[in-house]
């Protein structure tokens, strides 16, 4: 069998297909350019070909496909929000997320496990009931929960109430999940590639064109190219970019660092976070704990590690999961979020004409 | 542990501190537009290089300014805000 296997994977009747063509060099000129070849600026490309028959499109990455953000979140796809206008915008993806697979015709691991957002407080239990009544007014699964049902959930939960926060209840959310984000981008720059776009990774947009107010170019490190529409999304870089069009956004730039452990037997089906003690995990089909915590206290282009968030991680994560002390770290990394003064994503127009955004 | 050199209490740990943002020069309240006063409030430069902060060591409630580079996260020097303000701002003109 091993060998059969091995015959089979140096077989040239099998060869693996590139998910997209990069072609040799940028045309003069453009219906779109999209900057960022992250999640956001393919699902563009993507919709543009689709739905509009706008395929004179072209990408541009400066490093290689969705190594940005998109390679740096913790895949959590979820649509439990607070404010109404979150709630509709999120269950939206959700559902986009749960048909992506098939759309594709491409595996994105997307793997439904619920999700628990712990309430240490009886300040936390009520905004777990807010939320959750939103919630259901706008047809998403969600309850609040109490320990007796969390021990169902999650056995290996330490619910003792003799730690530094017990936990008293949670909101719970069936249909939180998680997927395989750098699939994500692979799918949505193949069903893009394969619709005319082009993709156009290592090039690096240096500055704009702008006439009247009004976008016509864009100047990359392989030579400009004029426009008819320009989108910006480039999550982590936003300001800089934001700027070389000449105008600048209410974001600050700030690192959200995560880490994942060393793999081990599935144990974890539910995806758990608590927001008080700013730790969420889930353990990834690989089996890999996948972590994160609280946003760094102030801004930076810096996608470094600190001891502060690791301790503070652990901290919290040991008095929840106290057995998986013995775990080691494989992995470290961060994104730099975008964030707007009500963590909200900004998306639509610029006061560029023909410039649109998506950030935040 | 990454060190905040503080003009009052020498170094501390960064924990200590909390930063208040840009240094930006206040459009004058009385006679700022609703656009002047909103790009003053909300807008950010976000630079991405040596940046000029109002950062407070919290147990001393000590306001300064420090200026930093966001892109290698050095500290690159930190003074009393009086070497930037001279005078008093009075703010009802």
């Amino acid at each position: 069998m091993p060998l059969g296997l091995l015959k089979y994977g140096f077989s040239k009747a099998h060869p693996s297909k590139r998910h997209f063509n990069k072609p040799a060099t940028l045309k003069p000129s453009y219906d779109v350019v999209i900057v960022g070849g992250g999640g956001h600026g393919l699902a563009t490309a993507y919709y543009l070909a689709k739905y509009w028959g706008i395929t004179n499109v072209a990408v541009l990455e400066k490093s290689y496909l969705a190594s940005g953000n998109t390679a740096r979140n913790t895949a959590i796809v979820r649509s439990n929000y607070l404010t109404p206008e979150g709630v509709r915008f999120y269950e939206e993806s959700v559902k986009l997320f749960e048909e992506l697979s098939n759309e594709f015709d491409y595996n994105i691991l997307y793997s439904k496990r619920g999700h628990i957002t712990l309430a240490h407080t009886d300040a936390a239990v009520r905004t777990s009931r807010w939320r959750a009544e939103v919630n259901k007014h706008l047809g998403v699964n969600s309850e609040v929960i109490y320990p007796d049902d969390l021990a169902k959930l999650c056995p290996h939960l330490n619910l003792s109430q003799d730690v530094r926060y017990p936990i008293m209840g949670a909101l719970y959310h069936p249909p939180g999940a998680i997927a395989r984000h750098d699939a994500v981008a692979w799918g949505y720059a193949r069903g893009a590639s394969e619709r005319g776009v082009e993709i156009h990774t290592h090039t690096e947009v240096t500055g704009f064109e702008i006439q009247n107010d009004k976008v016509v170019g864009v100047k990359t490190n392989r030579g400009d190219i004029r426009c008819g529409k320009v989108l910006q999304a480039v999550a982590g870089l936003s300001s800089e970019v934001s700027r070389l069009a000449g105008f600048n956004l209410p974001i600050k730039s700030i690192p959200l660092q995560a880490c994942v452990t060393e793999p081990v037997k599935p144990f974890l089906n539910i995806i758990v976070v608590s927001g008080s003690l700013h730790v969420y995990v889930s353990q990834s089909s690989r089996g890999e704990l996948v972590m994160g915590a609280s946003s760094d206290p102030y801004s930076l282009y810096s996608t470094r590690s600190t001891l502060e968030f690791k301790e503070e991680l652990m901290m919290h994560l040991l008095e929840l999961f106290p057995f998986v002390g013995k775990l080691k770290i494989l992995r470290q990394w961060a994104g730099i979020t975008d964030m707007t003064p009500d963590f909200s994503p900004v998306m639509g127009l610029t006061p560029i004409q023909n410039y649109y955004i998506d950030a935040g | 542990m990454k060190l905040m050199p503080c003009p009052m209490n020498g170094p501390r740990n960064i924990s200590e501190f909390i930063c208040g943002g840009e240094v930006e020069q206040m459009p004058d309240p009385v006679n700022a537009s609703d656009h002047e006063w909103a790009d003053y409030l909300f807008i950010e430069n976000n630079l991405k290089g040596v940046v000029r902060e109002w950062w407070m060591h919290v147990p001393t409630s000590y306001w300064f300014i420090a200026e930093r580079n966001t892109e290698t996260e050095e500290i690159i020097k930190t003074y009393p805000a009086s070497e930037l303000y001279r005078q008093r701002i009075e703010f009802n003109k």
